[in-house]
């Protein structure tokens, strides 16, 4: 009983994270980056943040994660990290030779107070950077936001380093998928191919962090979104930023460069994320939903109806991040189970306002809260006030899972102890059929389990 | 690509060829893919074992999130250490100080859970804002009535060597709030054992075997770690270290504040963990019967484990492996029980081995063999390929790169899930390496490699 300690009694604790339900900036930062192609991510701070991040996205992805670092040491902490950087940049280009370096910061570096934008400019000034190559940087302070906060700040960051703008705009649309996994930017480039959209996706991690097995190690590997193409984002008619956490900011900033409207949608996962999505990229384009995708969605729906008699008044309580849980919360709705803890560590105002949306009218009784004390502890001290049938989060949930002895799907990031969630994708029809399958097969297994002799039965 | 980096040439060496001595505990250059970690790391990985107390990281989320519950350091009784807790600092904090926060949480949490003792680790940020650490947690302590010792281990002051330091400074504190208790004549010998963690819990594998010996294991630092054993560490005979990097600090102290003598060894493979038994039965001439004990013990363990070892060798030998890990003291024992199955090291190397340890490793190593310090990602796979390396042997950031590459990989670092420690160990050691490099996956990307399927 690892978590024995949880009381069920909520008390108000204004000083303290437990078990916490989110991690750093520049983790979500480093993950954007490698949707660039050839790109480096570097982290401007001491070793050991740079070595936690590349370990938890190794375990995640089980894949290389190359990341560079400034090494800061206590001089660096006083007299600033300048040369450290500068230094960095010319090891990173001599040895490793990326197209593009993406600079992040960490809490050490913001709080002595480097300015990156600076720096840069005085390594490009003093000719310290090999022609044709790149610089993206954000500030990414772990004290403000969270992993989400540097994901999105990066995308952002992307744009305003790449997106050239120009008067005549293309029948392209940039697409930005938001902090989801390699499978999913290849079901959302798939989507779009069959719908014969043209578009640039960025960042795309698919073909960085679930690369073929080739005898090679490849420090860049083929995937990834180029840089011609990301110069290609201030040509495009019209961006769709997915995820308001994750992607808005991308968009604002490529408005910002070339004047190219946007809409915000949420993470199309479940059915109806879905059809908003696809019927939204209709709309706009002009390009019709084909018959092979509206097959996809009868599919989808059809395994839902099979389903539904089993998933019908479950009680889930659900933690990960924002973007995730608002399209999720809906699709559990939708297939008529009842959401009643919805915990993210990542702050915003916006979350309660969409979630009660979402939710307050579906189940009054539901708690969500967001932010810096809304952990897995609170979660667990909500479930044991109100029990429930599943449990859907990252691989932190196990230890509820186990002490609550709850059904658990693993959903978003990190998941450290399965292997293989990163080529499946949750976004789509084919993303909904897949939650739906986890979410039944972990409720019958749970069934069998349980189940007294005479009750065992063959046919379920 | 070039993969050496510049600065670095005297962090790589080749046995026959070159003759430099290596450098060592150099900070890494910077923009390189070190393999290193910081200060909090390294701290964060002696204490964290010590099971019933409460260890807080006062800094921002990330430093916690990141080390929470991802060793497998087993504990037999409470589990405290396995969650994660934070002060974690927001922006105001920066601007006006942590010390308030730190306070606010130690009063809560020790009521709430009643630890034994409480560490609070200081990370990066905290040191440059200047909390008065210390302060507050001799605060808390006069209050709560309990021990509260701060860890100095913000992550820039130095590499995770200078954590092990702060860690060790720490312990220190926590044995010198324990008292010293006369001992009775005829009782049995006393000793600790530093530097060993319980990982798949291989310290109950040690301590079992000198139970045997007719020894009896006081306190371990920290595997399955209790504050109140190590309070009373001050009152053994002798410290055994292993693990040179990380508790030799703490054995050199002791021995200066109490006179207690420590000795270096190590429990990985047959040899090292025969001769770690008996350096101990000799530290007791006037008993005997320990040495007694101690061979018939070696004898049955080794009569056990021989033919099941025989048998791999036979599938080992001619492979070539590559070991980089934490410390270079481990590299050695590794060294011989790779030799010991047939298999020859061609590429060795670790993150924090002192400058005479790679004098040692050179003296060790074969001709050809290439040494690295604080080595990278691309390096390593351009040595691998460079020198037809089969198995790799190293840490969660080196696996995925030792598949990509084709080869066999055996875990040996903290987050290792098989005991690889005693008589036992090697046997689980010697089975993992077989099995990883006998997989049939490796010949399936051979035959891909030779012959692309898809053209005909
Ligand atoms: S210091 Fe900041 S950036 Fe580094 S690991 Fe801690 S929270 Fe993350
Ligand atoms: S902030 Fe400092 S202490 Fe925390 S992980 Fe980074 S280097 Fe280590």
């Amino acid at each position: 009983m690892l978590l024995r300690h949880t009381p069920a009694e909520v008390a108000e604790r204004k000083a303290l994270t437990i078990n916490p339900a989110k991690t750093c900036q520049p983790i979500g930062a480093m993950y954007a980056s490698f949707g660039i192609h050839g790109c480096l991510p570097h982290s401007h701070g001491s070793q050991g943040c740079c070595a936690y991040h590349r370990s938890t996205l190794t375990r995640h992805y089980k894949e290389p994660v190359m990341a560079s670092t400034s090494s800061f040491t206590e001089g660096a902490s006083v007299f600033g990290g300048q040369s450290n950087l500068i230094a960095a940049l010319n090891t990173i280009f001599t040895v490793y030779n990326p197209d593009v370096v993406a600079v992040h910061t960490t809490c050490l570096s913001e709080t002595i107070g480097d300015d990156v934008t600076q720096i840069k400019k005085k390594a490009f000034d003093d000719g310290k950077i090999p022609e044709g190559k790149r610089i993206v940087n954000v500030s990414t302070p772990s004290y403000v936001g969270s992993h989400v906060t540097g994901f999105a700040g990066m995308c952002a960051a992307i744009a305003k380093e790449f997106c050239v703008p120009t008067e005549e705009k293309t029948d392209q649309i940039n697409l930005i998928p938001g902090w989801v996994e390699p499978a999913d930017m290849r079901e959302l480039k798939r989507l779009m191919k069959e719908m014969n959209v043209p578009m640039v996706m960025y960042p795309d991690t698919s073909g960085v962090l679930d690369t073929p097995m080739t005898g090679e190690h490849d420090m860049f590997p083929k995937g990834g979104t180029t840089i011609e193409q990301l110069e290609t984002t201030g040509s495009s008619f019209h961006t769709f930023a997915l995820g308001k956490f994750g992607s808005e900011d991308a968009a604002r900033e490529i408005q910002r460069i070339a004047k190219t409207p946007f809409d915000v949608m949420d993470l199309p996962i479940g059915i109806r994320a879905t059809d908003r999505f696809l019927m939204k990229v209709s709309e706009i384009t002009g390009m019709p939903v084909p018959d092979s995708i509206t097959d996809e969605r009868g599919r989808a729906v059809d395994l839902i109806a099979d389903m539904q008699q089993y998933f019908s008044g479950k009680k889930v309580a659900l933690f990960g991040d924002p973007d995730q849980l608002f399209a999720l919360t809906e699709f559990l709705l939708d297939i008529d189970m009842k959401p009643v803890h919805i915990v993210s560590g990542t702050p915003g105002k916006y979350f309660s306002q969409k979630m009660s949306e979402i939710i307050d009218d579906e189940v009054p009784t539901a708690n969500y809260r967001n932010g810096s004390r809304a952990d897995t502890f609170l979660l667990h001290q909500w479930i044991k006030n109100e029990p429930v049938d599943l449990l859907i989060g990252n691989s932190y949930g196990k230890y509820i899972a186990r002490d609550e002895d709850i059904p658990f799907v693993r959903m978003g990031f990190p998941i450290v102890d399965r292997i293989g969630h990163q080529y499946f994708p949750t976004v789509g029809y084919s993303g909904a059929i897949r939650i739906a399958e986890n979410i039944l097969n972990a409720l019958m297994d749970r069934q069998d389990r349980d189940a007294p002799e005479e009750r065992f039965e063959l046919v379920m | 690509m070039s993969s050496l980096i510049k600065e670095r040439e005297h962090q790589v060496f080749t046995k026959g060829r070159d003759d430099y001595k290596i450098s060592a505990e150099k900070v890494s250059a910077a923009g390189s893919v070190s393999q290193r970690a910081c200060v909090f790391c390294g701290s964060r990985v002696v204490l964290y074992p010590i099971a019933d107390a409460l260890h807080l990281v006062h800094g921002p989320i990330g430093c916690a999130a990141y080390t929470w519950d991802i060793r497998g350091a087993l504990s037999s009784g409470p589990e405290l250490h396995r969650k994660s807790f934070s002060t974690d600092l927001r922006e105001e904090d920066v601007i006006f100080g942590g010390e308030k926060k730190l306070y606010r949480s130690l009063k809560r949490l020790i009521p709430k859970y009643n630890p034994n003792a409480v560490f609070v680790y200081s990370t990066c940020i905290v040191g440059i804002i200047g909390d008065d650490v210390e302060a507050v947690c001799s605060k808390v302590a006069a209050e709560e009535g309990i021990s509260v010792i701060p860890v100095h281990s913000e992550g820039f002051k130095g590499t995770k060597k200078d954590g092990y330091r702060a860690a060790c400074k720490a312990l220190m504190r926590l044995i010198k709030t324990g008292s010293t208790i006369p001992r009775n004549k005829g009782s049995k010998p006393v000793i600790n054992i530093l530097g060993e963690f319980n990982l798949a819990g291989e310290s109950w594998i040690i301590k079992k075997y000198y139970k045997k010996m007719g020894i009896e294991v006081g306190a371990i630092l920290t595997g399955d770690g209790r504050v109140e054993q190590i309070r009373q560490a001050a009152n053994a005979e002798l410290n055994i270290v292993q693990c040179s990097g990380s508790l030799k600090y703490l054995a050199k102290d002791m021995k200066e504040e109490w006179g207690i003598p420590f000795k270096q060894v190590s429990f990985f493979g047959i040899e090292d963990t025969a001769s770690a038994l008996y350096t101990v039965a000799e530290s007791f001439p006037d008993n005997p019967e320990i040495m007694e004990k101690t061979k018939s013990l070696v004898q049955s363990e080794l009569s056990k484990a021989y033919p099941i070892l025989e048998n791999y060798r036979k599938d080992l030998t001619g492979k070539k492996a590559a070991v980089y890990v934490g410390g270079a003291f481990k590299a050695f024992s590794m060294l011989r029980s790779l030799k010991f199955l047939g298999v020859s090291v061609v590429l060795m190397g670790s993150q924090t081995g002192s400058a005479e340890e790679y004098e040692e490793m050179k003296e060790m190593a074969d001709p050809g063999t290439v040494i690295v310090d604080d080595s990278n990602p691309s390096e390593l796979s351009a040595f691998i390929q460079q020198l037809g390396v089969d198995l790799f042997v190293g840490g969660v950031k080196e696996r995925p790169m030792a598949f990509k590459l084709g080869i066999a990989f055996c875990d040996h670092n903290h987050e290792r899930k098989i005991a690889l420690a005693g008589f036992e160990g090697m046997l689980n050691f010697a089975k993992e390496i077989h099995n990883s490099l006998t997989s049939r996956v490796w010949q399936t990307i051979d035959e891909a490699r030779e012959s692309d399927p898809w053209k005909i």
